[in-house]
């Protein structure tokens, strides 16, 4: 019964030099129900948020964090990430019903 | 007024007959009344931090609609089995423009239609496909798509000819005092925008970003849901969204807002 987790939009640089320090930029659809909120007859509307959200790079941990339910609708997450050799990013968002959506970046680096 | 007074004054009778036979000929409708003569845009009464939502495509949440709203573009619906770049291709050349010139008078309707009610008009006259809900997110979406691709050029409605009427009802509906409150949209929005009210800061309630992002509602929202939002503020009725009294009350802000940039799709709080 958990909303659906949106397609996620990621941002690289156009022109990543080997050894630079990059902004990986995320965001997701999502509505991060808080658990607070009443519907019209008055019940609690149940918790249902993106609990957490992972970055490997080749199987390495890149950036990791739980989301807690103050963070707003649509999740914006933005990290550094130094970008030593060409290879795959791997992102995955979790929400409370253990849900996953995941995305495969392919990080290339210029000549 | 003076002016006017002075001109019948100096030029004698004759002219003042000639001034009655012009009246009676059917002539364009005389420019209306501008309470406002150098509109701003609400991103000037905005916050430092909305902005910068606003003004980067990636963080901006809107744009999580806009991509939803192209799929749909290509997408087939109806029982026609149609998409909308079947019969308008590339939305990037066919949409530009388009927000500018919007609500715009319908001649086959015989009134004027807003870019949500010509979306539709599309899928149930074209597409043998069902109507979207205003403000619907789907929606919601396609305008917002449309819309960007406008984003940048000035507000450009036209409102004459068989336009005139709905313009003037709309023009009409700004004006009359409403709700417990016993307040016109300009009592906020014409005489004390630059002022705080509660926690916002109030603008010339202009069109030109929508839609927007309502940091608030936390999802794209359209004009129409930001203006029962007001009539609410002033303990109105609000009329429907798609009604007759807010198209034209839309054409009139667009009309107010001629000349602003479209912002399509902004960030508000
Ligand atoms: C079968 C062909 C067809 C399809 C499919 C179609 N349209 Fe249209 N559309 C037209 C025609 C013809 C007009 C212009 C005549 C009119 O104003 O009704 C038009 C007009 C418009 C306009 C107004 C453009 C202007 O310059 O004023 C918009 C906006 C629009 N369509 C959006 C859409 C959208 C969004 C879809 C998909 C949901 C769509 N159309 C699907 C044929 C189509
Ligand atoms: C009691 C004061 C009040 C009245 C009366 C009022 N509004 Fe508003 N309106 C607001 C506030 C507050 C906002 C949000 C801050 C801002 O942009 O002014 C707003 C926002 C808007 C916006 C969005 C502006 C933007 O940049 O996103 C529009 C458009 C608007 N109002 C139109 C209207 C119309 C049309 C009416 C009459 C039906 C009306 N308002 C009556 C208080 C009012």
């Amino acid at each position: 019964m958990a909303a659906p987790i949106g397609q996620p939009r990621v941002r690289l640089p156009a022109q990543i030099k080997a050894g630079e320090v990059i902004e990986i930029r995320t965001l997701i659809s999502h509505i991060m129900e808080t658990g607070q909120r009443r519907n019209q007859e008055g019940q609690i509307i149940p918790r249902d948020i993106i609990k957490s959200f992972t970055c490997t790079f080749e199987g390495q941990p890149v950036f990791s964090m739980d989301l807690h339910p103050a963070i707003s609708a649509n999740p914006y997450i933005a990290f550094p990430f130094k970008a030593e050799r060409a290879g795959n990013l791997e992102m995955v968002w979790t929400n409370d019903a253990g849900e996953q959506r995941k995305l495969t970046q392919a990080v290339r680096l210029a000549e | 007024m003076a002016r006017r007074a002075a001109f019948l004054a100096g030029a004698g009778a004759a002219a003042l007959a000639a001034g009655l036979a012009l009246a009676q000929a059917p002539g364009p409708a005389p420019e209306p009344h501008r309470t406002i003569t150098s509109p701003e845009s609400g991103r000037n009464y905005a916050t430092p931090e909305t902005l910068a939502i606003q003004d980067d495509d990636f963080q901006n949440p809107a744009f999580l609609w806009v991509e939803e709203g192209e799929q749909a573009w290509n997408h087939p619906a109806g029982s026609a089995g149609q998409s909308c770049a079947s019969c308008h291709q590339d939305a990037t050349a066919s949409m530009r423009g388009v927000r500018a010139r919007y609500p715009a008078y319908n001649a086959a309707k015989g009134r004027v239609v807003t870019l949500e009610q010509q979306v539709n008009i599309c899928r149930t006259e074209r597409m043998g496909a069902p109507e979207l809900r205003i403000d619907s997110r789907e929606l919601n979406a396609m305008t917002a798509f449309i819309g960007l691709q406008s984003r940048g050029m000035p507000m450009n409605v036209d409102i004459s000819g068989p336009a005139r009427p709905f313009f003037d009802r709309g023009e009409e509906f700004y004006n009359t005092r409403r709700g417990q409150l016993d307040m016109r949209c300009g009592s906020c929005h014409e005489d004390n925008y630059g002022r705080s009210l509660r926690a916002d800061l109030l603008s010339q309630g202009m069109s030109n970003g929508f839609p927007t992002y309502r940091l608030k509602e936390q999802r794209v929202i359209s004009l129409q849901f930001r203006l029962q939002g007001c009539v609410n503020d002033v303990r109105g009725e609000p009329p429907a969204m798609g009604s007759e009294e807010f198209t034209n009350l839309e054409f009139y802000l667009a009309w107010r807002a001629q000349g602003l940039p479209v912002e399509t799709p902004s960030v508000r709080r």
